[in-house]
């Protein structure tokens, strides 16, 4: 099998496996126990605070554990709308964020708050400009991803958060794909709010944090317990923190390496694809994107069919079609870059991570010099391109 | 998420292509929707469909909808390719996952349209064919809010 979706999930790895382990079998202490058996899981705690922290220059006590990233999502900006709805009841968000931020901001407009979405340029990115043009003096919060999860482009973190800073709005980012794969920090970049999500760089999933800059108010999201300096209640997922803090520190050690390694992966396949398909379009940003996102669009054929045959091969791999969005529209991703209806439902997904090799991706682009030629064979619209263009 | 009968048609769709002088042909759904079909007729003088050919843009129970469709309609009289339903269509699959059961319904429809095509063709009345929806993602939509 050949795993490129890798922005999906990725797979554990051992390191972090084996570092979770004891703290499942032998060190299962509710961290809030009174005896000194629960000691170590709150040092335990305590170390992946450290871990994570370190991956955006961020101080321990300003990460919260979560259940991961859609939590964090949800909690930034419903626990900010809440906190300072006093100052107002705008929030600024873009066009290509994900569901978990999109969705919430559908609620909080339920309940009253006013949503400016920005739009994106053809390459995915935000404009800064944008940014300051539409803050308000009722505006409370910004929230840009730091990269997109289909197209990978990276958004301009540090200029949207010069501006907010400028005029005092709070900035938080959705860095679920960002994290722990390319340099991020909260301070240089003035980022207030950050959520990650451990299971999307080999760590386990059901866990991410929130990062909350010192001063930041937020109103509670999960109410109960006192854990996480009573700001998120519930039983701490002790395994689950300590495998986001190992993930987190392998994930710093190695990503100058691992960035070198995924883009040169990267850039093979989209060369290949580029020179040896025909009607392929790259989608997102071409420098400025994830290491390991590849995005395309094939015309004239349909991604989830294209899904299936590279799965008969093999080969995991997703689309923003709308088969695969359960809906009748494809990804608003592939929207807001500006492709039409017809083109975004052909489109490929495949992220990569330090496992995939040049020859899987050299195989990958093989299969896919089989497959879309004969899904174009069977294609009505392609009969009519060749017909017209005769 | 599909069966065993709908891969087998999507991995080796039966009948993929043209025909040259068709009897009849018939386009629908839209690629806005992600789903285009185009399924060609030849009707021979005794009103039997002698051949079906399809081509299809869309998913994998797109596809295998469309080869289930031709492959049931070949050797059929007219009058008996207009009363394939997409039921009948779906059950010789085995079953469609509810999200696709409006590709079955596009397969009845591009059948029907084919049929149309080539009534028009020839000046034939074919009783109980209506012309073809001329988009089947609005007829979705109603039957959907039902």
């Amino acid at each position: 099998m050949i795993y490129m979706d890798n922005a999906a999930t990725t797979r554990m790895s051992k390191e972090v496996f084996d570092a979770m382990t004891p703290y499942m079998l032998e060190q299962y202490a509710n961290a809030a126990g009174t005896y000194s058996f629960a000691a170590k899981s709150t040092e335990a705690i305590e170390k992946a605070r450290k871990q994570t922290a370190a991956v955006i220059g961020a101080k321990a006590n300003e990460i919260y554990f979560t259940s991961g990233g859609t939590e964090s999502d949800n909690w930034a900006l419903k626990g900010a709308a809440k906190a300072y709805a006093a100052k107002g009841k705008h929030i600024i968000t873009s066009a290509i964020e994900h569901h978990a931020i999109l969705h919430t901001c559908d609620a909080l407009k339920k309940d009253g708050y006013d949503i400016t979405i920005l739009p994106v340029d053809a390459d995915g990115k935000v404009s800064p400009a944008d940014v300051e043009a539409a803050i308000r003096p009722d505006t409370i919060l910004v929230s840009i991803m730091a990269a997109n999860n289909e197209i990978g482009t990276i958004q301009p973190l540090r200029e949207i958060g010069e501006i907010t800073k400028k005029h005092g709005v709070l900035f938080h980012t959705d860095a679920v794909q960002a994290y722990a794969h390319i340099p991020l920090n909260v301070d240089e970049m003035h980022i207030d709010l950050l959520s990650a999500s451990a299971h999307k760089f080999h760590g386990p999933k059901g866990v991410g944090i929130l990062y909350v800059r010192r001063g930041v108010k937020l109103t509670n999201f999960m109410d109960g317990g006192a854990q996480e300096k009573k700001r998120r209640a519930g039983t701490s997922n002790v395994p689950g923190i300590v495998g986001m803090g190992a993930a987190a520190q392998i994930a710093m050690a190695n990503m100058e390496e691992s960035i070198k390694k995924v883009s040169e992966v990267r850039d093979h396949l989209i060369g290949r694809i580029v020179a040896e398909i025909p009607h392929a379009k790259l989608n997102g940003h071409k420098t400025d994107r994830l290491p390991g996102n590849v995005n395309f669009c094939f015309r004239f054929i349909e991604g989830e069919s294209m899904l299936m045959l590279l799965d008969a091969n093999g080969i995991c791999a997703s689309s923003g079609s709308a088969c695969t969005s359960g809906s009748l529209d494809p990804s608003h991703v592939l929207l807001a870059i500006g492709l039409p209806h017809e083109i975004a439902h052909g489109s490929l997904r495949l992220s990569l991570c330090e496992d995939n090799t040049m020859e899987q991706a050299d195989f990958v682009v093989d299969q896919l010099k089989t497959i879309i030629p004969r899904l174009r064979a069977m294609s009505p619209l392609y009969e009519d391109f060749v017909r017209e263009n005769a | 998420m599909y069966t065993d009968k709908v891969m087998d048609h999507f991995m080796n769709p039966r009948n993929v292509g043209e025909i040259e002088g068709a009897s009849g042909v018939g386009t629908v759904g839209n690629a806005k929707c992600g789903d285009i079909m185009r399924i060609y007729l030849d009707i021979d003088e005794n009103q039997v469909v002698r051949d079906a050919k399809f081509k299809t843009f869309g998913c994998g129970a797109a596809i295998a909808t469309s080869s289930m469709a031709t492959e049931l309609i070949i050797g059929k009289t007219v009058q008996e390719a207009l009363e394939l339903t997409n039921k009948a269509v779906m059950d010789a699959l085995g079953g469609l996952p509810p999200v696709k059961v409006h590709c079955s319904l596009l397969a009845e429809q591009a059948v029907h349209a084919a049929l149309w095509d080539y009534a028009q063709k020839n000046n034939l009345v074919i009783e109980g064919l209506e012309p073809p929806v001329e988009d089947i993602d609005e007829l979705e939509h109603e039957e959907d809010e039902e």
